[in-house]
């Protein structure tokens, strides 16, 4: 059976379209649960919507090719999306859940498109730099991500695969040696760790979180240095979606929106003030509001910490939270004196705007755009693809592990992990049977 | 006598045997050269076929009408089904045997064998005319002329034995080595290197004390290797089993400087999953004991074979180890054990027939090939016979179709892919882990996956093509009545005392043999159809069901590993001329000439965006290969 690939076919990033290639036998069927059933007929453009169960992804154009009229030969599906990262990450959430769909692997549209007959070999060889320099990026960036930490970690996990299969391997090729058939219950262990390592890591994803929930953004600082202006300022302007602001002044507000393609939580706080309060009445809330204030400095992806330029000194109880994800806006700036300015000197990156103005405000959102991608996306590539593939892999070789573990015999045990190997090869390069048969030497005494 | 042929075989070992008959039986007039016809079939280390990975190679030459698997089940003396508590995949058919029985069987075999000639002889050079092989001459100086020449020479080709101090040049204990036929492939410029591989002292049993030690019997219904034999006639016996002691590993301690691996007098590389005595005592210190198998080597031979303790020691420190383990304390020996090193040819200049890429119409086969074990021999031999043949009576090699097996099709196919795109580092043996598509390659459907391409190749005769056609049809029989007609839904099962998940989905008899507790006996009492499906037909349908669960995946992997298979890389090809690749896998891929994309994408180094980048110059396949092997997985 043929596998349904898909793939993101233009640039990544955020662009104006975005679109995404679908190709194989089942296309056809996630294209039909995608638009709830629509008929598309092949070679014409549809505005569709597209769901996500009761969710609507987007309102695309989409074009259905029937085979062999294809690009690849098989039936395609090709999505124009509204460029934003979200639209195309549920889109591939979507498709990934799809019975037989995976991601493609790099350049295998075209293979699949020599394959089918599609393509001559002059074709091929016009199209073939442009393979390479796909594969080099993404080689690249790989090689970039699988450096340091997640390398070591992949690796360990590999490392621990290829023992716990070579414990059961050695139980099926030397029979007649003093190997005990419980060395099958002795790989166990191992495996359940390794599953919970896997579901732990695969759980404890904070980009997934930050993608479903929204980049969490929390404006501090004193009261009346201009945070509701500056909060009501970018709710107004975006043109994203701003719930009704409800709650008193003292609690935390939380507005969610879109900056830039990305869901954000954009979160008003209470005033900090640099002397202690009171712990009765009216205080007591104002206190109770301060402490909500730090916790959610805390918990932030991304602090805006505003400051009144005309106040006589800055606010050192808001300037205390200043560490790298951390932004410093100075509010007031059509009323601020070069002294007060002064005040200021010493920060290199910080942002002069005007909430009542509106001066400054668009140099902000630059400011705040470029540090809402840096948060989500390592700089250079399409990280987000490269993660999923990533999470598929992981998901896939979680899921052989879990198997192994109620696996009738040991050669349905091995193939179960030799099948997890294999998903997990593919992150970190092929599992080799010479790899196997070291660790069996090793640690077996064998040969009769 | 004649002294010209189509195909000549130099070596009368296993592969040397199988090589010859392969030959034959494709109808190429084939010479066996041998230094004494007595020696062919004989067993120069342990007295036993098959096993783990070996027996499935049996059975697939078997399976291809080979001669191994219908020897053995006349001489095999301790049957045994490896892994019986474990699933069919994993199950290796393996017997001692009785040396002489086998031996004498192979000759017998081999006499009256159509189209063969057994010659006596040593090959000392090969004839080359225009870049071909011509013939061979022989230690007596005749000309024997052949259109191709497959070389089985074994440990033979400057075999040098090592016990102690000693060295003996010899090809096994008491015969001579070729070392003409060396020299002239050194001269070839074939690239040569040097292994090592160990067989322990042979002991008088009547002056072991059996009484003392543990007995391995064989089991009750001896399960034949051929698919020809219907029940094994021969006499089985029981094997001993002994251990070593603290004693034995101080005294091989206190002696590894006398161990030529030790003391650096052997340079060759040895298998590592048969290591000598000294070897497991030195890796394996915290090791108290080692077993060791006493195997009978003939039903009238008092000859024992301690498996599990080959060395190179002294004879004297030989002496005093055997006498420090139970039951072997006054243990008279026939033969000392000893360790030989030979030369044998890099693989990698093998191509996928297992001809030399560097000479025309050469064929190596066995462990001049780099490996270990009879079985292995024989494969190689089997498939350098068949194409020796194929070249021989071919008008040219364009319009010529070699024989090849690739990996999901045979475990021959995955050792010699091992051998051609890995080399043999060190003596390549053959295992069930070596074999990615495991549950479709297993021991007992042999005959399901090659059969069928013998019969239409030529190599298989009309006594097992009847057979296979009557099994065959039994088989396609059975599996309709189980798939399709005998179905039944969740409620009508029920009536049946089947509780079944009410889905209202009808089940087919197939489907149900896949839950865990259903048994063919609970369903013929259903179905009573069932019970005409004879006791093989049922295991092979039994095991279809235990397996379908992981059947679809394994299916689905073939295919992407066949379409790879297809793909295939230009033999003259310039890899200078793909600009994307790195020095190193350039170096690699000019020295190795992969036949395909799959094979390249298999050579250690070689990454994805290499074999990418490769993609483009690649051919398709014209051939119908891999429709006609469909019919047979």
């Amino acid at each position: 059976m043929t596998e349904t690939i898909y793939a993101l076919s233009s640039a990544p990033g955020k662009a104006g379209v975005s679109v995404v290639r679908v190709s194989g036998p089942a296309a056809g069927q996630s294209l039909s649960i995608l638009t709830r059933g629509k008929t598309h007929s092949p070679r014409k453009a549809h505005l569709s919507y597209l769901y996500d169960g009761e969710q609507v992804i987007d309102h695309a154009m989409v074009v259905l090719f029937a085979p062999p009229a294809s690009f690849t030969g098989e039936t395609v599906v090709e999505y124009h999306l509204h460029g934003s990262r979200a639209v195309i990450d549920s889109l591939f959430t979507v498709l990934a859940s799809q019975p037989g769909h995976r991601l493609a692997e790099p350049g295998e549209f075209t293979r699949r498109a020599f394959e089918n007959g599609k393509m001559d070999l002059t074709k091929a060889e016009a199209i073939a730099d442009l393979i390479d320099a796909e594969t080099q990026s993404q080689k690249d960036q790989a090689l970039q991500q699988m450096s340091g930490a997640l390398s070591a970690l992949y690796e360990g996990w590999r490392e621990r695969l290829i023992k716990s299969l070579a414990y059961v391997e050695a139980i099926i090729d030397f029979p007649d040696e003093e190997i005990p058939d419980s060395e099958t219950a002795k790989a166990k262990p191992g495996i359940e760790l390794l599953c919970a390592d896997i579901s732990a890591h695969l759980n404890d994803n904070r980009r997934g979180e930050r993608l479903r929930d929204g980049l969490k953004l929390v404006v501090i600082g004193a009261p009346n240095a201009g945070k509701s202006s500056l909060v009501n300022l970018l709710a107004g302007r975006d043109v994203a979606i701003v719930s009704d602001i409800s709650g008193t002044t003292r609690d935390v507000i939380d507005v969610p929106m879109t900056i830039t393609g990305y869901p954000v939580i954009l979160s008003d706080t209470a005033g900090l003030r640099p002397e202690a309060v009171g712990e009765t009445g009216h205080d007591k809330l104002e206190s109770e509001g301060i402490k909500r204030a730090r916790a959610r400095a805390q918990t932030a992806d991304i602090k805006i910490l505003v400051f009144d330029g005309t106040a006589p000194q800055r606010c050192s109880a808001t300037f205390d939270l200043h560490d790298e994800n951390a932004l410093i806006v100075i509010n007031k700036n059509d009323q601020i004196t070069p002294a007060q300015k002064q005040i200021y000197a010493d920060i290199p990156n910080a942002v002069f705007v005007s909430a009542q103005t509106q001066e400054g405000i668009s140099e902000f959102l630059d400011v705040l755009s470029a540090k809402i991608k840096q948060v989500m996306d390592v700089p250079r590539g399409h990280v987000s693809l490269t993660r999923a593939r990533h999470r598929e892999a992981l998901t896939h070789a979680l899921g052989r592990l879990s198997h192994a573990l109620n696996a009738p015999s040991p050669e349905l045990m091995a193939e179960d992990l030799r099948l997890s190997a294999r998903a997990l090869g593919r992150i970190t390069g092929r599992v080799d049977v010479e790899d196997l048969l070291d660790v069996i030497f090793r640690d077996f005494c064998i040969g009769k | 006598m004649d002294r010209s042929f189509d195909v000549i075989v130099i070596g009368g070992g296993h592969a040397g045997c199988e090589a010859a008959c392969a030959s034959a039986r494709l109808g190429a007039r084939t010479a066996l050269v041998t230094h004494q016809a007595a020696t062919i079939g004989v067993m120069s280390c342990n007295p036993a076929i098959g096993g783990l990975g070996k027996g499935h190679l049996v059975r697939e030459i078997d399976a291809l009408d080979g001669v191994m698997g219908r020897v053995i089940d006349q001489a095999g003396i301790q049957f045994r089904m490896l892994n019986a508590s474990k699933g069919p995949a994993v199950r290796g058919p393996r017997s001692q045997a009785d040396r002489k029985l086998y031996r004498l069987g192979m000759q017998a075999m081999l006499a009256d064998y159509p189209n063969l000639t057994i010659i006596e002889g040593g090959a000392e050079n090969i004839l080359i005319e225009n870049n071909h092989v011509a013939g061979i001459v022989t230690g007596a100086g005749d000309e024997l002329r052949a259109k191709a020449v497959v070389i089985t020479t074994g440990t033979f080709l400057r075999g040098l034995i090592h016990r102690g101090e000693e060295k003996i040049p010899a090809g096994r204990v008491g015969e001579k080595p070729a070392v003409g036929l060396g020299l002239t492939l050194e001269k070839l410029g074939f690239p040569l290197g040097r292994l090592k591989t160990g067989t322990p002292a042979r002991l008088d049993g009547r002056t072991i004390d059996w009484a003392s030690l543990e007995m391995q019997k064989a089991d009750a219904v001896p399960v034949p290797f051929s698919y020809l034999t219907s029940r094994i006639d021969v006499p089985q016996i029981d094997c001993g089993i002994t251990y070593t002691t603290e004693k034995t590993h101080e005294i091989i301690r206190a002696n590894l400087h006398r161990a030529p691996m030790y003391s650096g007098q052997i340079n060759g590389t040895g298998p590592r999953y048969c290591p000598s005595i000294e070897d497991k005592v030195v890796r394996f210190a915290d090791k108290s004991r080692h077993q060791i198998f006493l195997e009978p080597e003939g039903l009238d031979d008092p000859t024992i074979y301690p498996n599990g303790i080959s060395n190179a020691l002294p004879i004297d420190v030989q002496a005093e180890l055997l006498a420090s383990i139970p039951g072997l304390e006054r243990a008279r020996v026939m033969e000392w054990a000893y360790a030989i090193e030979y030369d044998y040819c890099d693989p990698r200049d093998l191509t996928q027939t297992l001809e030399s890429k560097r000479l025309s119409g050469l064929f190596l086969a066995g462990q001049i090939n780099g490996t270990t074990g009879y079985e292995e021999a024989a494969a190689q031999g089997l498939m350098a016979g068949l194409n020796a043949a194929i070249l021989a009576g071919a008008v040219s090699r364009e319009t010529m179709t070699p024989f090849i097996l690739d990996r999901s099709e045979a475990y021959i196919g995955v050792m010699i892919d091992d051998l051609i795109t890995r080399g043999a580092p060190e003596p390549y043996r053959m295992f069930t882990s070596r074999a990615e598509y495991r549950l479709t390659l297993r021991a007992d459907n042999a005959d399901q996956r090659l059969t069928d391409r013998g019969i239409a190749l030529g190599c298989v005769g009309s006594e097992r093509e009847t057979v296979w056609n009557t099994k065959k049809a039994d088989l396609f029989t059975a599996r309709q009545l189980m798939t399709t007609q005998l179905t039944a839904t969740p409620n009508e099962l029920e009536k049946a005392g089947i509780h079944i998940n009410k889905d209202g989905r009808r089940r087919s008899a197939a489907d149900l043999l896949a839950y865990p507790d259903m048994f063919w006996a609970r369903l013929e009492a259903l179905w009573p159809e069932m019970k005409n499906i004879a006791p093989p037909i049922q295991e092979q349908i039994e095991i279809d069901s235990l397996y379908s669960g992981y059947m679809d995946r394994q299916e689905a992997d073939i295919q992407a590993f066949r379409k790879d298979e297809s793909l295939i890389l230009p033999e003259n090809f310039d890899y200078q001329t793909v600009g994307s690749l790195s020095t190193e896998i350039r170096v690699k891929l000019t020295a190795l000439r992969p036949a395909t994309l799959g094979a390249a994408s298999r050579i250690p180094g070689v990454t994805p965006a290499a074999i990418t980048a490769l993609l483009r110059h690649v051919k398709r396949r014209e051939t119908s290969h891999v429709q006609d092997s469909d019919e047979a997985a």
